[in-house]
């Protein structure tokens, strides 16, 4: 009999607008949908469909109008700012198009940063960073600074970071968006690696068609609608 | 710790900028300090004041003399220790450029109540004795290269003629605001001289210096003093030294406003530096405090690394306006050794300088904090690339 995965993330009716000025500016509609825990999900869609506001509402980082979003069993859209940061901090690994490490915090810091908020020892925090960033192969750039990085490298140190709390998701917003194609290739096949070797779950949005070919699920968003039910990757 | 470390690194990371501020905030506090310390040797005289001396004088005005005779009836008031007199010379030193303060006075009982010129043994004997004879203050015979035994001409304004000294003795400071740029000579070579060219002004003193036997008498004695002259030609007026030299400063009290306004004028325009700065500073990471946030890193996170930003940078900056201002108002003092004859850096006026640096760092602070905390996360990630 085949193992039944559990959901960790369960999306449910979930609005969203924006408020410019008196204007009101409606991005997400009704938004219903799980996501499997292990899962490599691909959220596609054009400019403007709302792939990032979506991304950020079930990262916490920005709030929904209506709806509710449960990741793992907490349901975030009940939580203060306070409460969310501590959420964020022990559940949500992020990874940025720009990448965005400190520039003033070298390659090991950086991934370190992120461990300031938990109960670890120096020792202990020194130890995880270094790990993390040996399983993204950069362990021999550990005390350079982002700016002597190339754009490849940055990302990976991004993702040690993202990696280095263990958190139930990652998140990732156009993760080869300003890459090469190489170094894209290297930063997606680093991504496969973390969902298929460790079981992270990754929500990435993309409108690069050979990136959401790398994940398992892909989901279509189109001026704020899901616009397909098949969660199965035809790509 | 590691956000001490990013504050301290953020705040050296753009080095030209840092640098410039740094540099502004230095030659404002360094500006400021040399303000203060006009003031301060502004008011040296009357800090440097003896709460045991009284001066007596004309009660119309300082220009008008008091006879010599009031000497003996003020030697008998109760409380009166030693009563000395002398007066104003304003005698010119070759140029007038060259201003130094020069009285006659009647030199043993005057250098009774001021015991913080210090002469030795042999130089006091010597001036005593010579009626030609002058003592100088140690500054002020360095600045001309007097040695003991040059003869010195001063031109007389006030009592016409060349007048010929003698350097007897230079005395030293006792302590830090002793004046050493002042120039004392025999009130009886001064007396005796103008006898012979105008007899109606002899016999007339500028000023009584009375040393009380207590602190605490002088107010009493200070009022005996004038009862004993009321309704006579010459009515005295009686206060502190502390009072008389507070007296004087009065007269030039809106250059001291003017002087005390600019400093805290220097102090306003580099705040309102340091608030652009930080201003463009927390613009441009705006993207790497939303990054922090998406962490779980907080608004108190935030504040303190703009707020410890902006204190590195000012007190940066301060440290480096107090360690130039030693040597300036050395250089200054030195320039103006004359007119300011006690110049120097107190520590009410360093403390003074890291008071406004504080106040500079957190005001800039605050409206760039304010800024960096109340945007969205995502607002914030939205402003990268």
């Amino acid at each position: 009999m085949a193992e039944q995965k559990q959901n960790i993330v369960e999306i449910r009716h979930l609005y969203k607008s924006y408020h410019r000025g008196s204007l009101v500016v409606p991005v997400l509609y009704d938004i219903t949908f799980d996501i499997v825990a292990g899962e490599f999900l691909a959220l596609m869609g054009p400019s403007g469909s709302g792939k990032t506001t979506l991304l950020n509402l079930l990262a916490g980082i920005d709030k929904a109008d209506e709806g509710s979003i449960r990741v793992g069993d907490m349901d975030i859209t009940t939580l203060s700012e306070t409460e969310l940061a501590h959420w964020r901090a022990n559940h949500v690994g992020f990874i940025f198009q720009f990448y965005n490490l400190i520039p003033v915090l070298k390659a090991i810091e950086n991934v370190e940063l992120p461990l300031h908020l938990t109960s670890l020892s120096k020792r202990e925090r020194r130890e995880h960073a270094e790990m993390a960033l040996r399983m993204v192969g950069l362990d021999h750039r550990m005390d350079h600074y982002p700016q002597e990085l190339s754009g490849g490298e940055q990302q990976r140190v991004a993702i040690a970071r993202a990696i280095v709390t263990d958190p139930t998701i990652l998140v990732a917003d156009e993760p080869t968006g300003d890459l090469d194609r190489v170094s894209a290739e290297e930063i997606l096949a680093m991504m496969e690696r973390l969902n298929s070797e460790m079981g992270k779950t990754i929500i990435m949005v993309t409108h690069d068609p050979r990136a959401a070919q790398r994940a398992k699920i892909l989901r279509h968003l189109d001026k704020g609608y899901l616009t397909d039910d098949d969660s199965q990757n035809p790509l | 710790m590691m956000i001490l470390k990013i504050l301290f690194r953020n705040a050296f990371h753009n080095k030209l900028r840092s640098g410039l501020t740094i540099l502004g905030i230095a030659v404002a506090i360094l500006a400021f300090g040399l303000l203060r310390t006009v003031i301060s040797s502004w008011y040296a005289g009357v800090e440097a004041a003896s709460t045991s001396r009284l001066v007596t004088r004309n009660a119309i005005s300082i220009i008008f003399t008091l006879p010599l005779s009031y000497n003996e009836k003020i030697r008998q008031i109760e409380g009166v220790k030693t009563v000395s007199y002398g007066n104003w010379f304003g005698g010119v030193y070759i140029d007038e450029k060259n201003f130094f303060p020069n009285f006659c006075v009647e030199p043993k009982t005057y250098l009774e109540i001021y015991p913080e010129f210090v002469l030795s043994p042999a130089e006091k004997k010597a001036f005593l004795a010579d009626r030609k004879g002058f003592v100088a203050g140690r500054k002020l015979a360095a600045k001309y290269g007097w040695k003991i035994g040059d003869g010195v001409t001063l031109k007389g304004t006030i009592y016409p003629g060349n007048w010929d000294f003698v350097l007897r003795g230079i005395y030293k400071g006792r302590d830090d605001t002793t004046d050493e740029t002042q120039f004392y000579f025999h009130w009886d070579y001064l007396n005796e001289t103008i006898k012979k060219a105008s007899p109606q002004r002899a016999d007339q003193v500028g000023f009584y210096m009375i040393a009380v036997t207590r602190p605490d008498l002088s107010a009493d004695v200070a009022l005996a003093v004038d009862k004993t002259f009321n309704n006579s030609l010459a009515e005295t007026l009686t206060e502190t030294e502390k009072a008389f030299n507070q007296g004087f400063i009065a007269m030039s009290g809106a250059i001291v406003t003017a002087i005390q306004m600019v400093s805290f004028v220097v102090i306003i325009i580099i705040m309102a530096v340091v608030a652009n700065t930080m201003a463009m500073t927390t613009r441009e990471r705006i993207g790497d405090y939303a990054i922090m946030k998406t962490m779980g890193f907080d608004g108190r996170d935030i504040t303190v690394l703009i707020f410890g930003e902006s204190l590195v940078i000012s007190l940066t900056g301060c440290l480096t306006g107090m360690l130039l201002t030693f040597p300036a108002a050395a250089a200054f003092g030195h320039a103006l050794e004359t007119f300011f004859p006690i110049f120097i850096v107190s520590t009410e006026t360093l403390y003074l300088d890291v008071l406004a640096a504080i106040l500079i760092g957190c005001l800039a602070a605050i409206i760039p904090t304010r800024q960096a905390i109340r945007i969205g996360i995502a607002d914030g990630l939205r402003r990268i690339g």
